[in-house]
């Protein structure tokens, strides 16, 4: 091995047994990475492997079922990766990946391509429980994160200034509202940006002049929960979960696992496993609606 | 085949682990090179600093960073500016003034106060602090939040610190200035102060460094709007806070200008750190 050992010697003393000390150390550390390195590469024949990849919205709820599913059935191993909806979708049409996720229904020019909807995600407006408003149009909303409309009299509320709470860039509550809405993320003139839905809630909580949204699942948890906050109705439909899962309430979108082929084998299990009531404690957990 | 000593079994265990602790900071340093090289490769160096504004997710991301880091420096330097000499009056207020039981109980009062975890101090701000400027002026959550907290957090280090440094100035300069007749307060800013100036510089230091990191409760306080603030009122982000809030859900470039702002935050603290260097050698020669 040509490792050079001289650097390493305690020049005040220089005897042999720090040289050979140090030596034997370098050796068991080197020995010890190799080992590591074998056991990661060793590959099992028994094991089977699946590969999903696509939307960031569904990958945590993916790998969740995937660790779940993989501790049902040992020798499965299960890969998640994101990269967006049109990954997924190219990937299982490629062959790159065995399920593709994506967070939409498959266009009409992907009829090619197998989905299944495994899950419906939804995206309730709240405001404080002291706010008087009771229902916002569309086009209202639009103008209050558009900035245009200020105040909360101008919709039928108070005189107040009103705040809005926006998502950070990048998360799929913020894609979908914005396409629901056909905003554009630089038009959102907000006051607040906030990262999970929790940290939404507790903004709100604290200023009962504020407007914002979030999954329909939390909000429903924290209403149960007795936090002061309002679910809006959009377009006259209530947002809950249960029209969530019926597919009535507009501002929805299903959770997609698609396949080249009709599933078959280790795919056809893992998607049953996804539709199978065992794991709708873990989809609402993660403040999806299961399908019923 | 070995002879063993404990004295070359201890050199050994102790060499390896000083090798360990110094290349964490390499392979950090490393590491966010790496992953920031795709977005300096593909954005490029200038629009960091240039673009029309920070919407890095899809097709045609901004990069302007520039926001951010004035985010992070009005934070950080407000809430040093504040923090500083409340800290240090207060460390010479209790070894000069003091009756030494209020003493004691105010070191253990400003121990404690270093020990609550960020996100208590971002929930306090969350719930108390904000609604309070709010009905100064709406929205709340500010600048002026983020210095506040800031302050509440950074004042232990500085105030242990200074406390510490004051305990370290000979007893012989006390006796020194007493011999010459000088008051409490003459003592305190010609002799006391000066002899332990490089103490406070350091405590300084070291606050300025964690009021840099902090993300939990800056997060929760600050509002997070991209934009350079023009008053104190002004919802602002911070770097961290930038990292915190988008990375989870990052891809491509977009994840890669935020290992780009990290980056820009360890060089940061690396200038920091050599700047306390300096000023602690040479206070060593003048002393």
């Amino acid at each position: 091995m040509p490792l050079n050992c001289d650097q390493w010697r305690f020049k005040a003393e220089g005897n042999m047994n720090v040289h050979s000390c140090v030596k034997a150390t370098i050796m068991l550390l080197i020995a010890s990475f190799i080992g590591l390195a074998l056991a990661s590469c060793g590959n099992n024949d028994d094991t089977r492997k699946l590969v999903l990849t696509g939307s960031s919205t569904v990958a945590p709820l993916a790998a969740e079922l995937a660790k779940r599913f993989e501790a049902l059935h040992p020798g499965v191993r299960i890969d998640v990766q994101t990269g967006g909806s049109s990954r997924g979708i190219a990937d299982a049409r490629s062959g790159v990946a065995d399920i593709g996720m994506a967070s939409r229904s498959l266009k009409p020019e992907e009829s090619d391509l197998f989905g299944t909807a495994i899950a419906r995600d939804g995206i309730a407006i709240i405001l404080h429980k002291t706010n008087p408003v009771e229902m916002l149009s569309d086009d209202q909303v639009v103008q209050i994160f558009k900035g245009t409309i200020k105040n909360w009299k101008d919709v039928g509320g108070l005189e107040a200034p009103i705040s809005v709470i926006n998502k950070a860039e990048g998360r799929s509550t913020l894609e979908l509202f914005l396409k629901y809405y056909r905003l554009k993320s630089r038009e959102v003139k907000a006051s607040v940006i906030i990262g999970d839905n929790e940290q939404g809630i507790k903004t709100l909580v604290g200023n009962p002049n504020a407007i914002g949204y979030v999954s329909i699942g939390a909000a429903e948890f924290n209403v149960d929960a007795g936090t002061p906050i309002k679910i809006l109705p959009t377009k006259g439909v209530e947002a809950s979960s249960e029209n969530v899962a019926n597919g009535l309430f507009p501002l929805s979108r299903p959770l997609t696992l698609v396949t080249k082929e009709p599933p078959e084998g280790l795919a056809k299990e893992f998607i049953d496993f996804a539709l199978s009531s065992d794991v709708h404690n873990l989809i609402k957990q993660l403040h999806f609606v299961p399908i019923q | 085949m070995f002879q063993f000593s404990s004295d070359t079994i201890l050199f050994g265990v102790l060499r390896l682990c000083a090798i360990a602790a110094g290349s964490v900071l390499l392979l950090v340093f490393v590491f966010l090179v790496v992953e920031s090289w795709p977005a300096l490769s593909n954005v490029g160096l200038v629009r960091f600093f240039s673009d029309e504004s920070w919407h890095p997710a899809g097709e045609n991301g901004l990069f302007n960073l520039l926001p951010m880091l004035w985010g992070t420096l009005f934070v950080t330097a407000g809430s040093v500016l504040i923090a500083t000499p409340l800290g240090i009056f207060s460390a010479i207020f209790c070894h000069y003034y003091a009756p030494s039981w209020m003493a004691r109980v105010y070191r253990r009062l400003i121990e404690l106060l270093a020990g609550i975890p960020s996100v208590v101090y971002g929930l306090w701000g969350l719930v108390v602090l904000v609604p309070l400027i709010r009905e100064l002026q709406p929205p709340g959550p500010s600048l002026l939040a983020g210095i506040v907290i800031l302050t509440l957090m950074i004042l232990p280090t500085i105030a242990l610190m200074a406390d510490a440094a004051i305990s370290n100035v000979p007893k012989q300069y006390l006796h020194s200035a007493a011999a010459l007749g000088l008051s409490r307060w003459s003592t305190i800013i010609g002799v006391v102060v000066p002899a332990a100036r490089s103490g406070l510089f350091a405590g300084v230091i070291l606050g300025t460094g964690r009021a840099i990191g902090e993300t939990m409760a800056i997060l929760m306080v600050c509002g997070n709007v991209v934009q350079t603030p023009s008053s104190l009122f002004d919802p602002i982000r911070t770097l961290t806070a930038n990292i915190a809030l988008e990375m989870a859900y990052a891809l491509n470039d977009h994840r890669s200008a935020l290992f780009f702002s990290g980056l820009l935050l360890l060089l940061l603290i690396i200038v920091l750190a050599s700047l306390a260097e300096t000023v602690r050698v040479r206070g060593e020669v003048n002393v």
